[in-house]
C-alpha cells in the first residue's frame, strides 16, 4: 500500500466518517494540478471522490490562487446557483497530503473534442453555450469582497503580465510581438464595475452530461476583472477541438452565449470588449505554452510537458488568422 | 558517413512500436503518455524532415525583409524589434507573406492536425505564390 493509499484511508476514517479508502487511481486529465480518484468505503458503501493538490503537494503555477481559496470559491460559487461539485474538505497538515481538497466525483464528460463532437452528447450540444451564458453571469455575481487575496487586475495590466512572461522566454516570436501590439493598441479601459472572473471557464474544464452543465471545473485562475474576460475565453480557437463554425466551446453560437448571459442577469456584453478578450486568449494560452519550455527543464520533464511546449505555434497560426485575415 | 537506416526512420519505427504496442498492451496513465510519446517523436522526425529547408527559406526571407545578416534566431530577434518599436507592421511588403510562411512551417512539423493549421492551409490555398 502506497503513502498516498495509507493517508487517504486515514483521511477517510478521521474526517468523512467512513471505514476506510481504495481504488487510488491518478486521472490523466489536470496538466498543472494532480487529480485522483478514489473510493470512500462508508456504512459498507463505495463512493467515488476526487482528490485535488499541487503536485508533491506544493504549488506549481505563480498565478495560482492556492488550493485553499478555490475550495472556497467553488463553495460560494454552488451557493450562487453554478453547477460544482460538492467540497468535503480541505486538506490540512496533519492529513499528509499537502495542499488540496477532496470533493464529490461527478459523472460526465470532461474531453473537449468527445463534448464537441461525440455521438453521446449530440442532444445536449444545441443547448450548452446559452447555459454557459447564464453560468457565466452567475459566477459573476459573487462578491469580489468575500476573497480580497484574489488579484485584481485591469486589462491593460493583465496584457502586461502575459508580455512580461513571454518575454522572460527569451525566444522571439514574431507573431506574439505583433499580438501585442495589437492588444496595446485595442486595449479597452477598466470595467465600470470589475468582477469576480473565473479566469478557466472553457470546454475542457466543465463537466458535460447529455442534460447538459454538471460542473465547473479548475477555478485556480480566479482573479477579478473585466467580465468580458470570461466571455472571450471560452470562444478561444484552442477551445473548439476542431468544429470550427462553434466558436463557443466547438459547441455553440457566440450570440447564444451572450443572449444566455444577459437573461439571467449579466450586464450587457459589450462586442469589442468580447473580441479583444478572443484575441488575448489566444495569446495567453499561447504564453503558457511556450512558459511549458521553462517548467519542462525543471519542475516538470516529462514528455506531455514538452509537447505542451510545442504547442505554441498553434495559438500562433491562431493569431494570424484573427489578426491577418 | 553515418550508416543507415536514417534517424528518421528509426524515430519512425520507435513511435510506430509505442503507439502500437506500448499503448495498447498498457492501461490509463502509462498507455496515455506512450501515446504522447509516439507523438513527440513523430514531431521530432518532421523536424529533422523539414525544418533545414524551411529554416533556410525562412532566413532567406528575413535578410531580405531586414536588410541585415546573421544566424535565424539573431534575425528574428531583430524581427521582434522592429516590430515592438513599430518600424514594421502588416503594411509592410512582405511581412504579412513571412509571417504566414514560417508559421505554417512551423505548424507542419508540431501539428499538422490541427484544425486551425488546415483552415489556414485551405484559406490561403487560391493565393498561395
Amino acid at each position: 500500500m502506497s503513502e498516498l493509499d495509507q493517508a487517504l484511508g486515514a483521511l477517510a476514517r478521521r474526517r468523512l466518517g467512513g471505514e476506510g479508502a481504495g481504488e487510488v487511481t491518478r486521472l490523466s486529465a489536470g496538466a498543472t494540478q494532480e487529480i485522483w480518484r478514489f473510493m470512500l468505503v462508508k456504512d459498507g458503501a463505495r463512493t467515488p471522490l476526487i482528490l485535488r493538490r499541487a503536485p508533491g503537494g506544493t504549488r506549481v503555477s505563480e498565478s495560482a490562487v492556492g488550493l485553499e481559496t478555490e475550495a472556497r470559491l467553488i463553495v460560494a460559487a454552488g451557493g450562487a446557483g453554478v453547477p460544482v461539485p460538492p467540497v468535503l474538505c480541505v486538506l490540512e497538515p496533519d492529513d499528509g497530503l499537502g495542499h488540496g481538497f477532496i470533493m464529490g466525483f461527478v459523472e460526465g464528460e470532461t474531453l473537449g473534442g468527445r463534448i464537441a463532437r461525440g455521438e453521446v452528447l449530440a442532444t445536449a450540444r444545441p443547448g450548452l453555450a446559452r447555459q454557459c451564458g447564464e453560468i457565466l453571469a452567475r459566477i459573476h455575481t459573487l462578491d469580489p469582497a468575500e476573497f480580497p487575496t484574489l488579484r485584481r487586475a485591469t486589462p491593460a495590466e493583465l496584457v502586461s503580465q502575459y508580455q512580461a512572461a513571454y518575454r522572460a522566454t527569451a525566444w522571439p516570436r514574431p507573431v506574439f510581438v505583433l499580438a501585442f501590439r495589437w492588444l496595446a493598441d485595442h486595449c479597452p479601459p477598466p470595467p465600470a464595475k470589475p468582477r469576480l472572473v473565473h479566469g478557466d471557464f472553457r470546454n475542457g474544464n466543465l463537466i458535460i452530461g447529455p442534460d447538459g452543465v454538471r460542473a465547473v471545473l479548475d477555478w485556480e485562475i480566479a482573479h477579478v476583472a473585466d467580465p468580458m474576460e470570461d466571455l472571450g475565453w471560452i470562444c478561444v480557437n484552442s477551445w473548439r477541438f476542431g468544429v470550427a463554425d462553434k466558436p463557443v466551446g466547438g459547441f455553440g453560437a457566440r450570440e447564444e452565449l451572450w443572449a444566455g448571459y444577459e437573461a439571467a442577469g449579466g450586464s450587457p456584453v459589450d462586442r469589442d470588449r468580447a473580441r479583444f478578450w478572443e484575441v488575448f486568449g489566444s495569446m495567453r494560452w499561447g504564453v503558457m505554452c511556450c512558459g511549458m519550455t521553462a517548467a519542462f527543464r525543471g519542475v516538470d520533464p516529462s514528455v506531455e510537458r514538452a509537447v505542451i511546449a510545442r504547442r505554441t505555434s498553434e495559438t500562433e497560426v491562431d493569431l494570424m488568422r484573427l489578426l491577418a485575415a | 558517413m553515418q550508416d543507415q537506416p536514417t534517424p528518421s526512420e528509426v524515430l519512425a519505427a520507435v513511435a510506430r512500436f509505442l503507439r502500437d504496442v506500448v499503448a495498447s498492451e498498457t492501461a490509463g496513465h502509462t498507455s496515455f503518455n506512450a501515446r504522447v510519446a509516439a507523438n513527440a517523436l513523430e514531431m521530432m522526425r518532421r523536424q529533422l524532415d523539414l525544418a533545414p529547408a524551411a529554416e533556410a527559406a525562412e532566413r532567406t526571407r528575413l535578410a531580405a525583409l531586414l536588410g541585415a545578416d546573421g544566424d535565424l534566431a539573431a534575425l528574428n530577434a531583430e524581427l521582434c524589434r522592429r516590430l515592438e518599436a513599430g518600424d514594421l507592421d502588416l503594411a509592410t511588403p512582405g511581412l504579412e507573406a513571412h509571417l504566414w510562411e514560417t508559421t505554417l512551417a512551423k505548424l507542419a512539423v508540431d501539428q499538422p492536425t490541427y484544425w486551425g493549421y488546415r483552415a489556414a492551409l485551405a484559406e490561403r490555398a487560391p493565393v498561395k505564390d
